[in-house]
């Protein structure tokens, strides 16, 4: 209880005392490329590979004459959309984003970086946190959109190419019974995710005491929070919102 | 001028601190020696804010640092610059960057004007022509440099030098304690610093504080330190055999 208390206060001083505007300006730019742009090229594999196995195995499960064919890529697409692209791709987004955020701050922390930035009187969690936090929010977000389509461009590449779905019957799956409200959905998880993720990690890496043994020990525990964190969020908004 | 009034600090029960008094004198490099794990750098992160202490006040100049309010104490901030261990570089920012960034953060100057006080630093420390290259890139003794050039860009009033010549090689080390002494005398800085090496405390050392086991056990002139009859200061300026034959 009292970590989850230190987190909520942790949390609180992202808001206080905050530099001025231009310097969280120009943070946010460069945390969006670190967070965001830097992560487009394992979402893209990752995504693609998921969406293209899905396609395989459902079609796989599907084998009846009752069942019509182009039902494979409406069930790629939604699993697609609710659940493996803002899920999956966010898990990912946890080992790579997460890590890499709890080791800098850890590395920051051992290297009295943040001592210096303290001594100078400025607020050194709001500086360095605040716009890793706001960077994941916004780029998680868009990293899922991306990672939707490529899922589903994914399946359509396996299932054409392996000859499972024919174009034509894939084209129309995937305009089925298609549901809007799912694309909200699919947006409202990267935006929690993003925020839990991005607060955990540097949560974890803000606090490291020790040294090079506890950096690697907090991007561990970063990671798994996070991870735990994405799943219970996951449940808890599919419960909320559908 | 700093006063530090009867600090005390414990970590987990274990007294740290035990009520430390001391005053640090305009102009002149103040030293706190003592040997590991006696308290000199907790009593330095007291001093500078990044521990509050259990008891006791640090003054600067008359002003509280712990009993004031939030202005006075960013003010206080802003008069100080620090000299960390490591150096304490952002990895990020190029040496140019890593001196500029208290001007960026903290002032409104122009372009042009942090440009010439960050030259005029790096001038300063002797390493302009390394501006451009990144804290990686640079030996430990530059990068202590950098961090002189950093803790003084804002023109402090208040320096503090957490072991400037750890991991140092000689030559280097004496160098450096003849940067910071120059510029505490140039500048009419509060300089303190802590520090083991016997070398700074015989070459730079105008009062010295000496620390054991958490408290103040000698403070005095580094031309009085070697006539010391305190046992533990002793054994401390003469742990070498060479020292030892020199005694008087």
């Amino acid at each position: 209880m009292s970590v989850i208390g230190k987190y909520f206060i942790f949390l609180g001083t992202l808001f206080s005392k905050g530099e001025k505007l231009p310097v969280y300006w120009r943070r946010l730019m460069e945390e969006c490329v670190g967070i965001g742009v830097s992560s487009i090229f394992i979402v893209a594999i990752v995504s693609t590979f998921i969406g293209a196995v899905s396609c395989i195995q459902t079609a796989y499960n599907l084998v009846s004459p009752i069942i019509p064919v182009s039902t494979v890529a409406l069930i790629v697409r939604d699993m697609e959309i609710l659940e493996l692209a803002p899920t999956i791709t966010c898990v990912v987004l946890a080992g790579k984003v997460g890590s890499n955020i709890a080791s800098e701050l850890g590395t920051m922390r051992i290297t009295e970086q943040i001592d210096a930035l303290e001594v100078m009187g400025i607020n050194s969690s709001s500086y360095l946190v605040l716009p890793k936090v706001i960077a994941a929010m916004l780029t998680f977000p868009m990293l899922v959109i991306f990672s939707a389509f490529l899922g589903i461009m994914g399946g359509y590449l396996a299932g054409t190419l392996t000859g499972v779905i024919t174009e034509r019957d894939y084209l129309y799956g995937i305009r089925d019974s298609f549901v809007p409200y799912n694309i909200f959905f699919m947006c409202i998880k990267p935006f929690v995710f993003g925020f839990l993720i991005a607060s955990i990690s540097s949560f974890k890496g803000y606090f490291t005491e020790g040294g090079a043994l506890e950096v690697g020990k907090s991007s561990t525990d970063a990671v798994t929070n996070s991870c735990i964190s994405v799943l219970i969020a996951d449940y808890l908004l599919a419960q909320l919102l559908l | 001028m700093i006063e530090v009034n009867d600090i005390a600090k414990a970590f987990n029960g274990k007294d740290v601190l035990k009520g430390i008094t001391a005053e640090f004198q305009k102009g002149e490099t103040n030293l706190i020696i003592g040997g590991s794990g006696t308290g000199k750098s907790v009593l330095l992160k007291c001093m500078i804010g990044l521990v509050k202490p259990d008891k006791g006040n640090v003054l600067y100049n008359g002003r509280d640092f712990y009993n004031c309010d939030k202005e006075t104490r960013q003010s206080i901030r802003r008069e100080m610059g620090v000299l960390f261990q490591g150096g304490a570089l952002f990895d990020s920012k190029t040496v140019e960057e890593n001196v500029r960034f208290p001007l960026d953060m903290l002032t409104d100057q122009s372009i042009q004007e942090k440009q010439g006080r960050v030259a005029f630093c790096l001038q300063r420390v002797g390493l302009e022509a390394a501006s451009k290259r990144m804290p990686s890139e640079i030996s430990g003794g530059m990068k202590k440099r950098v961090g002189i050039a950093r803790a003084i860009v804002m023109n402090p009033k208040y320096l503090f030098c957490d072991e400037p010549n750890s991991g140092l090689d000689p030559l280097t080390s004496v160098k450096i304690d003849e940067l910071i002494k120059e510029i505490t005398e140039e500048y009419e800085i509060t300089t303190i610093i802590i520090t083991h090496d016997m070398n700074s405390v015989m070459e730079i050392g105008q009062n010295i504080m000496f620390m054991y086991e958490g408290a103040k056990l000698w403070e005095g002139i580094s031309a009085d330190i070697i006539k010391t009859d305190v046992p533990e200061l002793k054994e401390f300026l003469f742990s070498n055999k060479l020292l030892r034959e020199m005694q008087p």
